[in-house]
Parts: structure tokens; C-alpha cells; sequence
């Protein structure tokens, strides 16, 4: 051993050598988060992807021409036709101001980006900002390594990659970010009991309120956390310091943002705070009151106490189930709703039972999703318990209430990803700590006495007791430092020292020394089982995940085929129509054709008015002329279908055509269901309905489409079509892209019904057909 | 129907070559006495043999009275009358979309003085559509044929009829008395192919008006000419016939015409199929941006237009795909596009991202790349794209004797037989260039601006340069000359070093000062 001074600068040296290293590897995820995400911009092209990201480009478009007042003006009448929608005041804006603000800072600094450009790369800047987050929170829960795990973890989860590779410019990529650092700087405040955190982790709140609809998981999970701990007896003014400022500035602020405003104090997602906020008061009053009175007086004022509080809360607690109930939802909006009993939506609400992403995920989804990380989670909780902390108790909280909502919907896997980092970091790197740990002694061992079998234990206790020693004396020189140097900086040592002390106590307790062959062997296990993970989350971000989904491509003999026709549409759109014509789709193409085509839409991604929804559903769920008379009601000039048969694209028209006529059924119910359905079976070859044949959508997809091949086979049903040669009367064909994925039609201007009208009667052999049709033309809502 | 097309052409060549209401009276006034009338009356009458309703045709005929009459009371002020042109033929080439007339003129000085100037006189609508002028003196025959080039200005001179434009050729040598010189002149018209029926559907295929005049529009009394109207398909629907006219397979020949007075002018339209692309760039910018760290960086911001018949109905991908010399015939759906030689970094996309149906060649000589638009182009649609590329600077940028840097680059626009309405080059200059100055071989308008670029500070000095109407005849070097100091160069590297020192001194400096209120020892 060398000699006290010697020991010293060494031991500072390794410190700050460590800590050099540390920053280095945090550096080095943050490159890894943001450039494992830059395979869609490499593969592909560097364009926005999807459906929403474009509703989000599209605003930030606005928000970077027409400044930020415009922009909580904005009315947007390019959507949902004749209606509108206020975009400012419905629009979570955190995503699209920290864009914007990029956008800005950049080009005041002459450095000529585009707005798209910086849209396309916001998502891979937060997601290295959410891995440094995790470093923090993980930190804060169980030291510097299981921080650096679990953020190099977070850097490269397939879940998080999904929704945040580049061009993914969704909110989710900012949420997520803000999500944790917020539960970071609540752990802080927990740990520090600082106000000054606690005022930070108010506007972190306050950030991820304006960036997602996901802040309801936070304002109900902390303070379920803080129950716990009143609960489990760890109540602490650090608690209070915690809790209370978030409720009463998190509330006050979120209430500050358009979209949340009165609903902050309003809506029964947000009860819970202002309970346990109830809660937490009498509780800090009570342990008030214990203080100053002696315990004899103590019990004579609980009992007073408890008999009026009690009836206070059955008051108060009766007014508020009034107030719930007197609402239409019980105060629950339909998608909280559906997260609490899953099978909500299904049965109400069919338009959020449409989305694929509000479905409940399947096994193979986590194992894609999270990979080993699920097997990993388990060992984390078990290193949470020991010792049990109020941090460590939140990340299990946290765990276990995400593992929940994302059972519910596959999206919230997304939440469920940080939480199983955490564990997993911390997991590996208690794993790693014990491991290397006896690797280390047991070497040590061999190498200071190689002959001596008998001294070994004896050598191991010493070595042991060595560390303690150097531990200790180690602690004694940081003492007289910090007394040198009082500061804010001292204080930082403080606690280092206090971790230092904390670790200590652990290596004490954790004297078991594992044989030197099973830890090498468990080392090198554990180093295949992270490899595995590796090579996961590169193929995930490679393959699965950087497809922008507006371009599709698929390999064949003769090479690469690029399918480039929906941007081939709207951008045919967007040239060669009038300004003001309103093209009708199913919402799915709303925000694409609005900020591709810059043409309006009668229903878009945005789905908050369903009868509108259910208008279009029931236009092409009618026959022609119905159709044609609720677009014409509507003002449509185009209709755009998406036809996937010639080139086999499976999420075409025709296989989301039932959801059009559920949504339509729901509101009109002269659309049956079972009319389009042979059997219960949905078909469109020769076995299916003479309804489901002459509806709009099946004329418009199919239209010619025989002519291509002679039989008409739909490569995406597999089978023929039933319905071959028919003509339209009351569309035309005006544009359809080069692999038929687009197909869009205009609406024949009335002067041609009249003659079509005069004609009918000789032509059509059919009167079956005729009498449903002028059903169905009465019972229209739109006439 | 082919006559009442011609007689349409007719009315229309007569609204287009508008007299004003002041010469026309002065026209009437003087139709009695001037004998020189008759002689295009002669001919009205001999075409109106060939159009059947005799009343249109009286009127028609009193029109072009008026139009052939007019310039003739003039005559007398009209300029050098001591020349005459012995010979002229005219080859209009009608295949693509830009109509290219050659005309070979054989000058001769009958007067006294010395002749230096040789005019030419279009008609306004001509004049308003021209493109450009090219003359060049030709000397010796055959194969030893000389071509010097010769400058074309625009001349005002008063007294001239109709508000016909003249413009001046301005010989090297004076032409002496009785000597004579051979002139050959190129110009192009754009837009003057006029599609009728305006609209027409996926299938069928294009047809368009040309207007003319038979004879040579000439300030000059002219001895014998002879035009040749080269149509690019067989498809001639109707034409204007003259007496000598003469049709085989795609030419059509009209002369020869002998002893034509000055500002004679004989209007025939010409009606026939062209199916060539109606390729206008309604508006393109191109950016060029210099680097002195080595490469030249090109955008050209593209407006494209298919300006012919105007599509109508139904737009069938079905038929497009099967057959599509039938059903599509007029549309265009790829472009070629001319870029320097060792281009490189090239990209093609438009507002919403990258379009992935082009293909790039490159070899020593040129680089060609074959872009196809996102759909096919048919009558009246619109698409907008960019093409980027980056050249090496030394093969574009060179330093003058006196020290100055000068770009040399090419004007127009790269795109193959493609017309550009209004074309606008921005030439970005490096932060710190200097006397910014342009040397452009036609007229155009140019001014300077400031362009803020990467981490700029004082802004890059950028010449625009604007022009109307360009053809790829105007694709030929220009030069934009600047002085500019290397130590620039160093400016933006500096400032970030500068920067980032900062930040890592306020990072030492922050970690080394206690910035707390209290201290715990009070």
C-alpha cells in the first residue's frame, strides 16, 4: 500500500479520471441515441414520416412564418371542411415550439436550415437528451454505473426508437424526454428536499404537459408514489417539498397551456393529485401538531380532530362524486377511459377501437419492443428492494403502473421502455458490481499468495478491511477539504460523501465472494445477453423501425422497387388542382393531404368530431349516387382512394372498409354492418354482398381494375373480384398513380346527373338495386 | 373544315398584327390613289379562290387590304431605301416547341454613301415572342464557309408602320456602293405555336396554329425570297395558301416571291399536329453558390409547365400504361437535363422530399441526368422541383491578369429544349468578395443583394441576374467577376475555435468561483 499522501492524489486522480470518463461515456450515448436513429435518413431520405409527424411539420410551417401569436390564433380552415378546427387552442404545442425555437436560434445564427430539416432531426436531439435524463434519474436512484446502463439501454430500445427515429417527428420524442426528466427532478427534490429542484420538476411538468397528453401519467403516478410513502411511514418534509409545489405550480401552469386549460382543474384524471395534495397537508399537520403537543394532549387532539375531518371528507368527498357524476363520461375523457377498462373502447368508441396502436399488444410486441430488457426487469426489482429507498420505491411504482397501461395499448409501450431500462440498468449493474467485484478479489488474491490455500480467507478479509480503511481515511480527507472550502460545491461533496458512506455500508453487507470461474462465466453470459440486445435493437432500428412509410420499397431479383405513389398523388394534387378544392379520403390521408397537398379535407387524423368521421364512413360505404349527393353536401370536388391490390400494399381502403362502415353504422344506421358481410365473412370476390359490390368505395378501388390483368386478381385478398365491369355514372377518373396505390376521382359536375337521371331508367336492368338506392337517398342525413 | 380553319387562322393573325386605328383611316384615305395596292390584291384574290364563302371573304380581303396597304403608304420614310436585299430564304423549323427561323439574306448597296447597319423588322407579336437574334457574316462557299458573328441591337426609327420592331446588324466592314454581302440570320420565337383545339383529351393528339407572313417583313425592297416551313409530323391540317405553295411530306415551301416592296407582309397560318413536349419552366432560379474551400454549389428551383393543349376529362393510368404513344401522346413524362462535367453530390426532389425516378451519366465531356417528374405531364399540368450538384471550383473559377477572381459559368437553363420565362441566377459570392461586377453576353437586367448563409456575419456579396424568355440558345458562358483575399477563408473557422475557447474559459471560470450567497462558515 502506498503512503498516505500518495494514497490521496492518487485517489482524487482516479476520481476525477472517473469522473472525466463518466462524462466521456454519457457523451457517447448521447451520439449513439442520436445517430443509431439516422438509418431512416441514410436508407431512405431524410423526409418526415408517417400520418401525424406531417400534422406536426405542417404547424411548425406555421408557427416559423407567422410567429407564435398567429400561431395560437390559427384557425385552420383546411380541415375538417365546413367546419375547421382551431388548431392553437387544440394542439399539445411543447413539439412544435421546441422545433420552432431550434429553428429560430439557428437562423439568427445565419445558419440556413430548413424547417424541415430541423423538424426531421428534433426526435434523434431528444432522444440523446432522454438517455442523459435516465443517466440523472437512474443516478439519483442507485449510482453513477446503473445510470450509465440504463442510459446506454434507453439510448438503443427498440420501443422508444419506433416512435423516434428520424422524420418520426411525433410528440411522443419530446414526451418521452420530458417525462423523465421530470420524474428525475422529482426523485432530486425527494432526495435533496432542494425547492429549487422542486420548482424546475414544476416546469418540467409544465414542458410535458405542452408536449403530450401522456402528463396525466405523471400527475397520477407521483402522487401515488407520495401515498405510498405516507403509507409505508417515510413522510418527510423532503416529501412535502417534493409534492406540494408541483401540484399547486404544475397545476397553475398546465392550466396555462391552450389545450389543457380549465380540464387541469376540471377533469377527473387530475383528481388524485389534489387528494393525496389533501392528504399530504393533514398529514404534515399532523406530524405538526405531534411536535408542539405532548403525546397525551397529541391523542386527545386526534380524536378531535379525527371525528370533524372525518365528517369534512364525506362532505367533500359527496360534492365531488356529484360533480364526477353529473358529467356525461364521469368526468373521464374516452381514451383515459379505455386505459382503465380495456375493453371501453371496443364497445363505445369504434374510432379509437380503429387505430392500430390503440390495441393491446401481443407477446412477441414486448419481445420486439423490449427484448431482454423483459427479462432483466424482475432482477431490477428484486436490486430495487435492497435497500428500499424512496427513490427505488417510485422506479418500482413506476414499473409496475406502465407495465399495466402498456398491456392496455401498444403505443404505452412506449412509457413501459424508460421504466424497464431503469430496472434493467440497474439490474446489470449491481450484476456487474458483485461479479467483477470477487473477480477483482479473487485475482488479488491469486496473485499475493499463489501458494498459500490456507491463507485465503485471511487474505480476504484483509484486502477487505484495507478498502474500508482507505474508504474511511479517504472520508476523513474529504471532511477537512470541504471544511477549507465551504460552498455550493461543498455541498455537492456532502453528499458525495454520503453516497460514499452508503456505498461503503453496501460492500460491507455484500461480502459474499462468488467463485472466480462463475463470475467470470456470468460475466461473459451477461456480456452475450447485452450483445443479443445490441444486435436487436440494430436490426430493429435498420429494418423494422426506418421505414417513413410514405415511401415503401421492396426488394426483388431485378433489385430495388420504390413505391413512391403517395407523395406521386399529392404532390398531383397539390399542381394540378385548384386551391380551394376539397378532397374527401378516409381520415387516415388527412394530415398527409393537407400538408403534402396543401389541399383541404373534410376529415383527418385529428379525430375529435365523429359524426363528421361517420359522414364520409357512410358516403363510401353508399352506392354512387347517395355518395355523390353527400360529397356534393360536403363540397368535394375530389375523392382520393388508397388501392393496394395491384402491388399487394395491405393497408389499403378495402381492408380498413369495415371500420368506415361501423363508424358510419354508429351514426347513421341505415349502414348495417352485416349487409356488407357474406356470412359474417368479409369478402369482395363474387361471394359478396350486392351491397358491399356497389358501394363507393369498392367502384372506386376497383374501377378498370380488370382491364390490367384480364381476371381482376387483388394481390392483397388473394382472389378475384367480384364485381368486373362496371362503369362509374357519377365520378370520374382524373388521376391514378404509376403502381395504382392512389386513385383519385372527381365528382361529375351536376349537368350530368340530369342527362344520367333521363337515361337511368332504360339502362338499369336491375330494379333491385334502383329501390335500395333511393332508400338509402332518402334516409341520407345530408340531403 | 380545313377552310374555315384557315379562315379562323386568318382572323386570328389579323388580331395579332393589330394596325392602330390611326393608320388604318390614313390606310382608307390613300387606298384610291396608291397604285401599289393592287399588287396584294391580286394575290388576296388569288387565295380567294380557294375559300368557299364568298361574303367572309370580302371582308377578310378588305382587312388584309388594309394590313397590306398600310406599310406601303409609308414607303418613303422608311430608311436606307439604296438597299436592297437580292435574295432571302427563310427556313422556319416547326418540330419542337420553339419555332427557330434561319433566314439567308443577300445584301446589296445601291446607294451612294456607305452602308454599316442592316435592319431587320419583326412584327410586334414576333417581337414580343423573340428570343433571340444571332447574325453572322458568311463568306466563301461551300465548304470554306466563314462564319463571323455579327452584333444585333435594337433600333428605334420613326415612321415605321404597324409598330413593326427593327433591329440592327451592324457589319464589320461598311458595305460599299454596288457591293454586296451574304447575312445569315437565327432567331427564335417562343410561344408562338398556338394549340387548337385549347383543349383536348388524353388521346388525342396535339395540334397548333403558327402565324407568319409569306414574305420577308423587310424596312427593304426585296428582289426574290422563298420560305420553308419544316412541320415535324406529315399531319398538316390546313394551311394558308399563297400562289406559289408548295407541300411535300413535312415541308412546306411558300415562293418563290419576286419584287416584294418594303414592309410587304402576307399573313398564313399553318395548322398541323406536333406532339413535342410543351416543356416551360414558368420560373427558374439558380443559385450558385462559390466556395473557396473548393466547390461550386448549384440549385436551380424549377416551376414546370406542359404549355399546350389543355388536358380535359378523364386521365386513365390504365390506357397511359398500355398504350402510351396513343393514349398520352401529346404528354411528356422524362426531361434531360445538361450538367457540367465532374459533377457530383446531385440531387433531384421537390417541396416534399427526394424523387427517386432519375438517372445520372457522367463522363468527361458533360453529365446528363434524366429526371422524370413525380407524374407524367400532360396539357396544363404544373410540377415543381430542385436540382442540386456541386462542380469542383478550379474547372468554373479563374483569377484574370489584374488579380481578379472571375466565375465562369453557363446562362440558361440546363434542361434540353426547354423554354424558360423568367430566369433569375443568383451568383452567391464568398463572405468578403469584393467590386462584385458581371460580364453578360446579352442584355439583361442584374443588380446585387446581401445572402446570409452559414454563421455569416457581414453577408455574401450576390449578383442576380435576371432575363425573360431564355432558350437553350443562350446557354453560353458568363462571368461574374470579384475580388476576393484568402484571410476571409479563415473568418468562420476562427469565430467557432473563438466560441468554443470562450465557452470552455466560462466553464473553468464557473468551477473555480463560489457563486453562493452565504458562506456555511458565517
Amino acid at each position: 500500500m502506498a503512503s498516505p499522501p500518495d494514497l490521496k492524489s492518487g485517489a482524487t486522480l482516479r476520481n476525477a479520471f472517473g469522473g472525466v470518463l463518466a462524462l466521456f461515456i454519457i457523451f457517447l450515448i448521447g451520439v449513439l441515441a442520436f445517430s443509431i436513429r439516422l438509418f431512416s435518413v441514410i436508407k431512405y431520405e431524410s423526409v418526415i414520416h408517417e400520418f401525424d409527424p406531417y400534422f406536426n411539420y405542417r404547424v411548425t410551417q406555421f408557427l416559423t412564418k407567422n410567429g407564435i401569436y398567429e400561431f395560437w390564433n390559427w384557425f385552420d380552415d383546411r380541415t375538417w371542411y365546413p367546419l375547421g378546427r382551431v388548431i392553437g387552442g387544440t394542439v399539445y404545442p411543447g413539439l412544435t415550439l421546441t422545433a420552432g425555437t431550434m429553428w429560430w436560434i439557428l437562423n439568427s445564427l445565419n445558419i440556413p436550415l430548413s424547417v424541415k430539416t430541423v423538424c426531421v432531426f428534433t426526435a434523434p436531439i431528444f432522444s440523446a437528451a432522454a438517455a442523459w435524463a435516465t443517466y440523472l434519474l437512474t443516478k439519483e436512484v442507485r449510482g453513477t454505473g446503473a445510470g450509465l446502463t440504463a442510459a446506454i439501454l434507453l439510448a438503443i430500445v427498440p420501443s422508444y426508437m419506433s416512435r423516434s427515429v428520424a422524420g418520426s417527428y411525433d410528440n411522443e420524442a419530446v414526451a418521452i424526454f420530458a417525462l423523465i426528466f421530470t420524474f428525475f427532478l422529482y426523485i432530486k427534490t425527494l432526495n435533496t428536499g432542494s425547492l429549487f429542484y422542486a420548482t424546475l420538476n414544476a416546469l418540467s411538468y409544465f414542458y410535458m404537459v405542452c408536449s403530450w397528453g401522456g402528463y396525466t401519467f405523471i400527475i397520477n403516478l407521483i402522487p401515488m408514489h407520495v401515498l405510498l410513502c405516507i403509507v409505508m411511514g417515510r413522510y418527510s418534509s423532503r416529501l412535502y417539498i417534493a409534492y406540494a409545489p408541483l401540484v399547486v405550480f404544475g397545476t397553475l401552469l398546465a392550466a396555462l397551456v391552450p389545450v389543457v386549460g380549465f380540464n387541469a382543474v376540471m377533469t377527473s384524471e387530475h383528481f388524485a393529485s389534489f387528494l393525496v395534495f389533501i392528504i399530504i397537508h393533514v398529514v404534515a399537520f399532523v406530524s405538526f401538531i405531534r411536535g408542539i403537543l405532548s403525546p397525551k394532549m397529541f391523542k386527545v387532539a386526534i380524536t378531535l380532530v379525527l371525528t370533524v375531518g372525518i365528517a369534512v371528507c364525506v362532505g367533500a368527498i359527496a360534492i365531488l362524486v356529484a360533480l364526477v357524476a353529473s358529467s356525461p363520461t364521469k368526468g373521464w375523457s374516452g381514451r383515459s377511459l379505455s386505459l382503465l377498462d380495456p375493453t371501453y373502447a371496443s364497445k363505445y368508441i369504434p374510432i379509437i377501437a380503429s387505430v392500430s396502436e390503440h390495441q393491446p399488444p401481443t407477446w412477441p410486441s414486448y419481445f420486439m419492443d423490449i427484448n431482454v430488457l423483459a427479462f432483466l426487469v424482475p432482477a431490477g426489482i428484486i436490486a430495487c428492494f435492497l435497500p428500499l429507498s424512496d427513490a427505488s420505491s417510485f422506479v418500482v411504482l413506476y414499473l409496475v403502473t406502465s407495465v399495466y397501461f402498456s398491456g392496455v395499448m401498444v403505443r404505452l409501450m412506449l412509457v413501459l421502455a424508460p421504466a424497464a431500462c431503469i430496472m434493467s440498468g440497474i439490474a446489470l449493474s449491481e450484476a456487474f458490481d458483485v461479479l467483477t467485484q470477487s473477480v477483482k478479489l479473487q485475482l488479488t488474491k491469486l496473485l499475493e499468495t499463489p501458494p498459500n490455500a490456507g491463507d485465503t480467507k485471511d487474505g480476504s478479509s484483509t484486502v477487505q478491511s484495507d478498502v474500508v480503511e482507505e474508504d474511511n481515511k479517504m472520508i476523513d480527507n474529504k471532511t477537512e477539504f470541504v471544511k477549507e472550502r465551504p460552498s455550493k460545491k461543498s455541498r455537492k461533496k456532502d453528499k458525495e460523501i454520503v453516497e460514499k458512506t452508503r456505498s461503503k455500508s453496501r460492500n460491507q453487507k455484500r461480502l459474499m465472494i462468488l467463485p472466480l470461474e462463475a463470475s467470470s462465466v456470468a460475466i461473459l453470459l451477461i456480456v452475450v445477453l447485452i450483445s443479443l440486445y445490441v444486435i436487436h435493437c440494430v436490426w430493429a432500428a435498420a429494418e423494422a423501425y426506418s421505414a417513413p412509410s410514405i415511401v415503401l420499397t421492396s426488394r426483388s431479383q431485378d433489385g430495388l422497387h420504390v413505391f413512391d405513389d403517395f407523395r406521386e398523388a399529392y404532390s398531383w394534387l397539390r399542381h394540378n388542382t385548384e386551391v380551394d378544392d376539397k378532397v374527401a379520403s378516409w381520415w387516415d390521408y388527412g394530415y398527409q393531404t393537407t400538408a403534402m397537398a396543401n389541399r383541404t379535407v373534410i376529415v383527418d387524423n385529428n379525430t375529435w368530431n365523429n359524426t363528421h368521421i361517420a359522414t364520409v364512413g357512410t358516403a363510401m360505404s353508399s352506392p354512387e349516387k347517395p355518395a355523390w349527393e353527400i360529397f356534393n353536401s360536403l363540397d368535394v370536388k375530389y375523392v382520393l382512394v388508397v388501392f393496394g391490390g395491384l402491388v399487394g400494399y395491405p393497408s389499403d381502403d378495402i381492408n380498413k372498409f369495415l371500420w368506415m362502415v361501423r363508424i358510419g353504422g354508429g351514426v347513421f344506421p341505415h349502414i348495417k354492418e352485416p349487409d356488407y358481410l357474406r356470412d359474417g365473412q368479409y369478402r369482395i370476390d363474387a361471394q359478396a354482398t350486392p351491397t358491399m359490390l356497389n358501394s363507393l368505395m369498392y367502384k372506386l378501388s376497383y374501377y378498370r381494375f380488370v382491364e390490367t390483368d384480364g381476371k381482376g386478381f387483388d394481390r392483397v385478398r388473394k382472389t378475384e373480384i367480384g364485381k368486373k365491369h362496371f362503369k362509374l355514372s357519377h365520378f370520374e377518373e382524373v388521376f391514378t398513380t404509376h403502381h395504382w396505390m392512389v386513385r383519385i376521382y372527381k365528382l361529375k359536375p351536376p349537368k350530368n346527373r340530369m342527362k344520367e337521371k333521363l337515361k337511368k331508367p332504360k339502362m338499369t336492368s336491375k330494379p333491385l338495386s334502383g329501390t335500395r338506392r333511393d332508400e338509402s337517398a332518402k334516409r341520407n342525413p345530408w340531403q | 373544315m380545313a377552310a374555315l380553319y384557315t379562315l379562323h387562322s386568318l382572323l386570328t393573325a389579323f388580331l395579332q398584327f393589330r394596325p392602330t386605328s390611326a393608320v388604318t383611316l390614313e390606310a382608307k384615305k390613300l387606298e384610291q390613289k396608291t397604285p401599289i395596292a393592287a399588287f396584294p390584291l391580286r394575290r388576296v384574290e388569288a387565295m380567294a379562290e380557294s375559300l368557299a364563302p364568298p361574303v367572309l371573304v370580302r371582308i377578310m380581303l378588305l382587312l388584309l387590304l388594309l394590313i397590306a396597304a398600310s406599310p406601303s403608304t409609308l414607303e418613303s420614310s422608311s430608311p436606307s431605301p439604296a438597299v436592297r436585299i437580292l435574295s432571302a430564304e427563310r427556313r422556319v423549323d416547326l418540330t419542337s416547341s420553339i419555332v427557330k427561323v434561319y433566314l439567308t439574306m443577300k445584301v446589296e448597296n445601291l446607294g451612294a454613301s456607305y452602308v454599316s447597319d442592316i435592319l431587320l423588322a419583326f412584327s410586334p407579336t414576333e417581337a414580343e415572342h423573340l428570343a433571340i437574334i444571332k447574325a453572322s457574316l458568311t463568306e466563301g462557299k461551300r465548304k470554306k464557309k466563314k462564319y463571323t458573328p455579327l452584333d444585333v441591337n435594337p433600333t428605334e426609327l420613326a415612321g415605321i408602320p404597324n409598330g413593326a420592331k427593327l433591329f440592327s446588324i451592324s457589319l464589320i466592314s461598311p458595305l460599299k456602293t454596288g457591293e454586296t454581302t451574304v447575312i445569315e440570320v437565327l432567331y427564335v420565337l417562343t410561344h408562338s405555336l398556338e394549340p387548337f383545339p385549347t383543349e383536348i383529351r388524353q388521346s388525342e393528339s396535339q395540334l397548333v396554329y403558327y402565324h407568319d407572313s409569306a414574305i420577308l417583313l423587310s424596312p427593304y425592297h426585296v428582289v426574290e425570297q422563298i420560305m420553308y416551313i419544316k412541320t415535324p409530323t406529315n399531319r398538316v391540317e390546313s394551311f394558308t395558301k399563297v400562289d406559289p405553295t408548295n407541300r411535300a411530306g413535312t415541308e412546306l415551301k411558300y415562293g418563290h416571291f419576286h419584287e416584294q416592296p418594303p414592309f410587304n407582309y402576307i399573313p398564313i397560318t399553318v395548322h398541323f399536329e406536333n406532339n413535342n413536349p410543351f416543356a416551360v419552366v414558368e420560373e427558374l432560379v439558380r443559385e450558385v453558390e462559390i466556395s473557396h474551400w473548393g466547390s461550386v454549389q448549384v440549385t436551380e428551383h424549377y416551376k414546370l409547365k406542359h404549355a399546350g393543349a389543355r388536358h380535359k376529362g378523364v386521365f386513365s393510368r390504365l390506357d397511359y400504361q398500355a398504350r402510351p404513344s396513343i393514349h398520352g401522346a401529346s404528354s411528356f413524362k422524362q426531361l434531360l437535363a445538361k450538367l457540367p462535367p465532374r459533377v457530383h453530390s446531385v440531387y433531384y426532389n421537390d417541396e416534399i422530399g427526394n424523387i427517386s425516378t432519375s438517372h445520372l451519366r457522367t463522363d468527361y465531356q458533360q453529365s446528363e441526368l434524366e429526371i422524370e417528374p413525380r407524374y407524367p405531364l400532360f396539357g396544363g399540368w404544373k410540377a415543381t422541383f430542385v436540382i442540386g450538384y456541386s462542380v469542383p471550383l478550379e474547372v468554373f473559377l479563374f483569377k484574370s491578369p489584374d488579380g481578379q477572381h472571375y466565375l465562369n459559368f453557363s446562362f440558361g437553363c440546363p434542361l434540353h429544349e426547354t423554354l424558360v420565362d423568367q430566369l433569375t441566377i443568383r451568383v452567391i459570392l464568398p463572405e468578403g468578395a469584393k467590386n462584385p461586377s458581371a460580364a453578360i453576353p446579352f442584355d439583361s437586367d442584374h443588380f446585387l443583394e446581401k445572402t446570409y448563409s452559414y454563421l455569416d456575419v457581414v453577408g455574401r456579396s450576390t449578383v442576380v441576374i435576371k432575363k425573360k424568355n431564355v432558350v437553350p440558345d443562350h446557354n453560353v458562358p458568363f462571368q461574374v467577376y470579384y475580388n476576393f483575399s484568402p484571410a476571409f477563408m479563415l473568418a468562420e473557422p476562427l469565430m467557432l475555435v473563438t466560441v468554443i475557447f470562450l465557452f470552455f474559459c466560462a466553464c473553468i471560470a464557473y468551477l473555480h468561483m463560489d457563486l453562493s450567497l452565504s458562506s456555511s462558515k458565517a
